[in-house]
C-alpha cells in the first residue's frame, strides 16, 4: 500500500505555509511541496505585512519571526512631471506594540517559518515543481511531482498568482491583463544609521512611503518605497492592460530606473548599493477576479486564488495568504474528522473564509478596482496638485496673486463637475 | 544625477541555476504574433526584442519567472511553464 498524505500542499509561500503549519499542529500528514532552493526563494514582496487581522491565528509565530522594521511612518507623495506634493504620517498608536505592521524580505521570513512548520512535522521538499494533478473520475488525488506519484486526500493549491493547480482542476482560466498589476522592485542596501538618519527613525522604526502619478507616467499603479534593517525596498507595480496598451508605450523597467532619478528618491538611496533586482504578478481584479475556490479533492488559497487587493492607501496580500491557508487547513481537518473530502466535505472552507477578514474585506472593497481605474488619478490631478502648490508657494518679483483665486483659475465650472464625478467613485472605496 | 545601473547589470546581481531547457518558448510560426509584442513592453527583465524582421526573441537567461508574458501574451502564443524544481531564480532577498 503506497503511501497517502493526508493533504499535499504545492507551493510554500505564505499561503502554503500557513496552511501547512496548521495542518502539521493538529496532527495531520502533510507534505509540502516547494519548486525553488528553499521556501522564499521564488517569492517576492513590496513589502509589509500588517499582524492584527492574523495575529490570534498563529499566535506563536510572531514572537521570534525575522521582521525588518516595525513601520512607524505612512507616507503618500502624489508625483508630477517636476515636483510633488508629500503627505507623512506618524501616530502614537504606529509606535506602540503590538505594532500593526513590519517590513519583511520573503526570502528571510519564508524560509524562518518553513522551519517552524517543519518542528510541527511538516515534510517538507524543496526543489520539486508539481507537473501536474492527479485527476480520477472528476476527483483530485493527487500530484505528479518530478516523475513521482504522490497521493493525498486533499491538495491545497498554493502555487501562487498564475495558479497552474487550479486551471488544471478547471477552477479557473488564464488570467486577463485588466485583472493583474506587475511589480518590480531593488533591494538597495544602505548602513541601518543612514536610513534612520535620512527617514527619521530610530533602532528598529520604519518607514513605509506610496507615490502615485508621474511614476507610472499617467498608468494605473504606483511607487513604493520600505525600510529594512539595512536596506530599502525600492519599485514600482503597473497594471499589465495598461503597460501592454498604452497611452504612451514605455517598457516597465525604465520606469523603476526613472523613479530612482527623482530628486525625491535620489538623495533617500544615495550611496546605496542594489543588491537584488525581483518581480512579481499580482492579482489586483478584487472581489470579481477570485477563482473557484473548492473542488473535489483540492482548495485554492493565497494569490492563487486571487486573494491580493489594492485600495489605493494600502497594498495587501500576505495577510490574505497566511488566512486562506489557515481555513484551508481547517477545512481538511474538518473533512478529515468525518472523513468526506468530497466538495461537500471540504465545503466549510468557503464558509469560514466567508466569516473571516478575507472575504468581508473582498466585499467591502469589491468597487477599489474599477474606482481606481480612473486614469485622471495618476496623470491629471498629480499635475494639477502639483501646480497649485507651485503657486501657492510661489513669491514672484512683483506683488503675489491672491490665494482664493490662485486656486480658483485651475476650477472652471466643467472641472469641479469632472471632479465631483470622479470623487463620487473614490468614495465608494 | 546618479548613474543609471543597466539592466543586464541588474539581472546579473541575481542568482539563477540553469535549467536544462528554456521554461518558456514562443510557440512556432507565432514570432510575429500581436500579442507577443505586448512582451516587449511588459516584461520587467526585458527579456522580449523584436528584431529587424517584425519577429519577436525571447532569452530566457534572467527571467524573473514573474509571470507577466503569460497574462499579457496568453498561451496561445506562448508555451509557458516553471523552471524545474531548483532551476531558475533564487531570491536571496525577496
Amino acid at each position: 500500500m503506497e503511501e497517502k498524505f493526508d493533504a499535499i500542499v504545492v507551493g510554500a509561500g505564505l499561503a502554503g505555509l500557513g496552511a501547512a503549519y496548521t495542518l502539521a499542529q493538529e496532527g495531520l500528514e502533510v507534505l509540502l511541496l516547494e519548486r525553488g532552493d528553499y521556501p522564499g526563494s521564488k517569492n517576492v514582496t513590496g513589502g509589509r505585512i500588517y499582524l492584527n487581522p492574523i495575529r490570534d491565528l498563529f499566535p506563536d509565530l510572531w514572537k521570534k519571526a525575522p521582521f525588518e522594521r516595525h513601520i512607524t511612518q505612512e507616507g503618500v507623495s502624489v508625483m508630477a512631471g517636476q515636483r510633488s506634493l508629500n503627505i507623512s504620517y506618524r501616530g502614537e498608536e504606529l509606535e506602540a506594540e503590538p505594532y500593526q505592521s513590519y517590513s519583511i524580505l520573503r526570502a528571510k521570513f519564508d524560509r524562518w517559518i518553513s522551519k517552524q512548520a517543519e518542528r510541527k512535522g511538516v515534510m517538507l521538499v524543496s526543489r520539486s515543481r508539481v507537473d501536474d494533478l492527479i485527476i480520477e473520475n472528476g476527483r483530485v488525488e493527487g500530484v505528479y511531482a518530478g516523475g513521482d506519484e504522490l497521493r493525498s486526500h486533499v491538495v491545497i493549491a498554493c502555487d501562487g498568482v498564475l495558479s497552474l493547480m487550479a486551471e488544471k482542476a478547471g477552477l479557473r482560466k488564464p488570467g486577463s491583463a485588466g485583472q493583474y498589476g506587475v511589480g518590480f522592485k531593488e533591494i538597495i542596501e544602505l548602513d541601518s544609521a543612514l536610513i534612520n538618519e535620512r527617514f527619521g527613525l530610530e533602532g528598529d522604526e520604519g518607514a513605509a512611503r506610496l507615490f502615485m502619478g508621474e511614476v507610472t507616467r499617467g498608468k494605473f499603479g504606483g511607487g513604493f518605497l520600505y525600510t529594512n534593517k539595512d536596506s530599502i525596498s525600492l519599485g514600482v507595480v503597473v497594471g499589465i492592460k495598461d503597460l501592454m496598451e498604452g497611452p504612451a508605450a514605455v517598457q516597465a523597467p525604465v520606469l523603476l530606473d526613472d523613479f530612482k532619478q527623482r530628486p525625491e528618491i535620489a538623495r533617500l538611496i544615495k550611496g546605496g548599493e542594489t543588491v537584488e533586482y525581483s518581480a512579481h504578478v499580482i492579482p489586483e481584479g478584487g472581489l470579481r477576479a477570485l477563482t473557484k475556490l473548492s473542488g473535489d479533492g483540492i482548495l485554492v488559497a493565497g494569490d492563487a486564488a486571487g486573494f491580493s487587493m489594492n485600495i489605493g492607501v494600502t497594498v495587501r496580500g500576505m495577510e490574505y495568504a497566511l488566512a486562506s491557508g489557515y481555513y484551508a487547513a481547517q477545512a481538511v481537518i474538518q473533512a478529515k474528522a468525518r472523513e468526506d473530502f468530497s466538495a461537500a466535505g471540504l465545503a466549510s472552507y468557503e464558509a469560514m473564509l466567508g466569516d473571516s477578514f478575507v472575504m468581508q474585506d473582498f466585499k467591502n472593497f469589491s468597487e477599489a478596482p474599477e474606482a481606481l481605474e480612473n486614469h485622471r488619478i495618476y496623470s491629471y490631478y498629480p499635475e494639477l496638485i502639483g501646480n497649485v502648490m507651485r503657486d501657492m508657494y510661489s513669491v514672484p518679483a512683483g506683488s503675489k496673486a491672491k490665494l482664493f483665486p490662485t486656486v480658483k483659475k485651475y476650477l472652471g465650472t466643467g472641472e469641479l463637475w469632472a471632479m465631483f464625478k470622479d470623487m463620487r467613485k473614490v468614495m465608494k472605496i | 544625477m546618479s548613474e543609471i545601473m543597466g539592466l543586464k547589470a541588474k539581472l546579473g546581481l541575481d542568482v539563477f541555476k540553469h535549467d536544462k531547457e528554456p521554461h518558456i518558448k514562443i510557440k512556432p510560426g507565432m514570432e510575429k504574433d500581436p500579442r507577443l509584442k505586448r512582451a516587449v513592453l511588459v516584461c520587467p527583465a526585458g527579456l522580449y526584442e523584436e528584431n529587424q524582421d517584425g519577429e519577436v526573441e525571447l532569452t530566457i537567461d534572467g527571467c524573473l519567472e514573474c509571470g507577466t508574458c503569460r497574462i499579457a501574451c496568453g498561451t496561445e502564443v506562448l508555451e509557458w511553464y516553471y523552471p524545474t524544481g531548483g532551476a531558475g531564480v533564487q531570491f536571496r532577498f525577496g
